[in-house]
């Protein structure tokens, strides 16, 4: 049997607006991965932590503080430092246009706006997974 | 009108759904299949007398002004008074957010309303370790009396009513507002306006919580008995389905939900020895506005309702302890980042809706915020909306215009319905905080939004912009830029102030603080002292964290 894909979707910093994680949460268990879910206030250390333990393939962050620039990037360089490259960083919440960039650049594979489908999520998360 | 006796002779010559003629529907098709309002309730073709006729108007209506006071808390509405025009509105330093009160009010505002930052809303100064990237992005930092005396620069806090949306640490916050007037030599008792201060809504779904549920609601009985005897123009509370529905709600839940907390504190206070016609008309609430029209309207009617036949219920005689007197907020989590000038189209309908439905206080989103927070201009923007609302429409003329429909009264109805079964099934759990810990309103919430998310995806529900009407290339606008010397100025500040305040009388104060909160005196007194004293909203926070604890969620998706 095909080994499922395993994601961590976390929620970074103080921000509790928690409905897009959970919604986006759903929507990956049902199409058949192994989600787990950090709950509120992590800091990127945590993050990083549970995503070593857990094993997971992808790390999905979520965050409509506007902290993403610090927040989003400290997961990104913590994972570069401990030398994992093989697990794909995606984020959402509200992220302006103009930051994406930088966030890509950092290792950020894709970044997902207000009104995605989760369907847009689903499908790149399968098409991009590194193992 | 619909008075049992009017409805009888009118019965006859209507039609009620099985009775649609199928010749219509067969020339005319229904382009849509689903016929649900956001609440998942199933809406007819057409309402007549037969789906209201056990209304009885003076009993289940009222005069506006009147029990059970579906109508309106008030005899004549909008005709005496407008609504309180009231813009949530806070980011970067307190400098910043003074401006864009001056901004505000010079255009007509006629209410304040703060947005306060993450690590203000969890009690964090601003050079906290967790504070990281967090400084003034949702709303403006404060972190000690130095910056409240900032924010309210040159605005006179005597004439103006300012809410402030603050709820783990509202009581120290609401500190700094009373000594920063005091400082002004402007009395307790003539101040007005509002602290969210509803930590149950927090736990179910805002979630800037800090302390487990006892010592919070300690503290929040602690503020509305400081606040009957001291600041009688003060509502120190603002029970909130806000964001309850942000999170993803129905609006019966939202109505619910609201009104079970709302009932969980009247009775904490109750069991404190508080006389509930003292603190009772001090509570308001604070509702959504979303995009299902009436649905909404029909919300904030039967929420009038439910709450004075329950207060009534406990005990309450005054009148005033029966008024629901509610703030409005349009959906924020209705807005699109895509073609973002049509959210201005969403917000004018959806404030429509809270005026009919009898809000006190409005406040319009800016159809950047999907975005960012909003610049000058849009929300100069949402302020016109409402000012259109209010000066050009005519929906000020006269009250509860809706009242009579039957459809608004059938809905109303329902809506209130669908709530008492919320209540019994909360009242089931053994309340409203065994609920919260057993995860059941964080539950049916994720639920709910799930659902909403599947039917715009199936494309049952049209978000346009989103899922139809579509733009190849989406135009932007130009969003708000922060001064990005102000988190720079603000640590800087805050470190002066650790220096160069009198120490010893903070540590004093603080001690003060600790020994009282151990205890069961109340803290409002200690904790006006600390903030006087200019201890910083951290340490002060600091203190009751040590001796409170903090609350942790079980994480449920």
């Amino acid at each position: 049997m095909e080994k499922k894909i395993r994601v961590l979707v976390a929620k970074p910093g103080l921000d509790g607006h928690d409905r897009g994680a959970k919604i986006v949460a759903r929507a990956l268990r049902d199409a058949g991965m192994e989600v787990i879910y950090t709950g509120l206030h992590q800091t990127a250390e945590q993050i990083v932590n549970t995503a070593i333990q857990e094993d997971v393939d992808v790390i999905g962050l979520s965050l409509l503080s506007g902290a993403h620039m610090t927040l989003f990037l400290d997961v990104a360089s913590m994972l570069r430092e401990k030398q994992i490259d093989d697990v794909l960083i995606v984020g959402g919440g509200i992220i302006p246009e103009e930051d994406i960039p930088r966030l890509k650049k950092a290792g950020i594979a894709e970044v997902f706006g207000p009104g995605t489908p989760v369907e847009t999520i689903v499908t790149f998360v399968k098409q991009n997974v590194k193992r | 009108m619909h008075t049992k006796e009017n409805t009888k002779p009118m019965k006859h010559q209507s039609k009620s759904e099985t009775q649609i003629d199928q010749k219509a529907v067969t020339e005319n098709p229904e382009h849509r299949s689903f016929h649900k309002n956001l609440s998942n309730l199933d809406i007819k073709t057409v309402y007549t007398p037969d789906d209201i006729k056990d209304l009885a108007y003076d009993v289940d209506l009222g005069p506006p002004g009147g029990f059970p006071f579906v109508r309106g808390v008030h005899p004549t509405m909008y005709r005496g008074r407008l609504w309180t025009m009231r813009q949530f509105a806070g980011f970067g330093s307190a400098e910043e957010t003074n401006k864009r009160y001056h901004y505000l009010l010079n255009h007509g505002e006629t209410g304040l309303s703060v947005a306060f930052d993450y690590p203000t809303l969890y009690g964090y100064d601003s050079d906290h370790p967790l504070a990281r990237g967090e400084f003034g992005k949702c709303g403006v930092a404060i972190s000690s009396l130095v910056d409240m005396e900032l924010l309210f620069h040159n605005i006179p806090l005597d004439k103006i009513t300012t809410s402030m949306t603050i709820n783990g640490p509202a009581a120290i916050i609401w500190a700094m507002y009373i000594a920063n007037a005091e400082n002004q030599g402007i009395s307790k008792n003539k101040l007005g306006g509002t602290i969210q201060n509803d930590i149950l809504k927090e736990y179910i779904a805002q979630k800037s919580y800090i302390f487990p549920p006892e010592p919070s609601m300690r503290l929040i009985i602690d503020t509305f008995e400081y606040g009957c005897k001291h600041v009688p123009k003060w509502n120190t509370i603002s029970i909130s389905g806000y964001h309850i529905r942000e999170a993803g709600s129905t609006a019966v839940q939202e109505l619910a939900f609201t009104l079970a907390d709302g009932l969980e504190y009247v009775k904490a206070a109750v069991k404190r020895g508080l006389d509930i016609d003292a603190f009772a008309p001090r509570l308001s609430f604070f509702f959504n506005a979303h995009n299902d029209f009436f649905e909404e309207i029909a919300k904030y009617r039967a929420a009038r309702r439910i709450w004075a036949n329950e207060m009534r219920r406990l005990g309450a005689k005054n009148p005033r302890s029966l008024w629901m007197r509610f703030h409005t907020q349009t959906a924020g989590c209705s807005l699109t980042a895509q073609q973002p000038e049509i959210n201005i189209v969403r917000v004018t309908m959806q404030g429509l809706a809270a005026v009919l439905g009898g809000t006190q206080s409005l406040h319009t989103n800016s159809m950047d915020e999907a975005l960012a927070l909003p610049s000058e201009k849009a929300v100069r923007i949402a302020l016109r909306t409402q000012q259109i609302i209010a000066e050009e429409t005519g929906v000020t003329n006269t009250v509860d215009p809706l009242g009579g429909s039957y459809y608004v009264e059938w809905l109303t109805d329902t809506m209130e319905e669908e709530t008492y079964k919320y209540f019994e099934r909360i009242e089931q759990l053994g309340g409203v905080i065994p609920a919260i810990e057993k995860s059941f309103f964080q539950r049916e919430i994720a639920d709910s939004a799930y659902r909403y998310q599947k039917e715009i995806e199936e494309r049952k529900r049209v978000i346009v912009g989103v899922n139809r009407y579509k733009l190849e290339d989406d135009l932007g606008i130009p969003l708000l830029q922060m001064d990005e010397k102000g988190e720079e100025r603000q640590i800087h500040r805050l470190q002066k102030l650790r220096k160069d305040r009198d120490n010893s009388a903070v540590h004093r104060h603080l001690t003060d603080l600790r020994k009282a909160a151990e205890g069961t005196e109340n803290l409002m007194p200690h904790l006006l002292s600390c903030v006087h004293s200019y201890a910083t909203l951290g340490e002060t926070c600091g203190v009751l964290r040590e001796v409170f604890g903090e609350y942790k969620e079980s994480a449920i998706f």
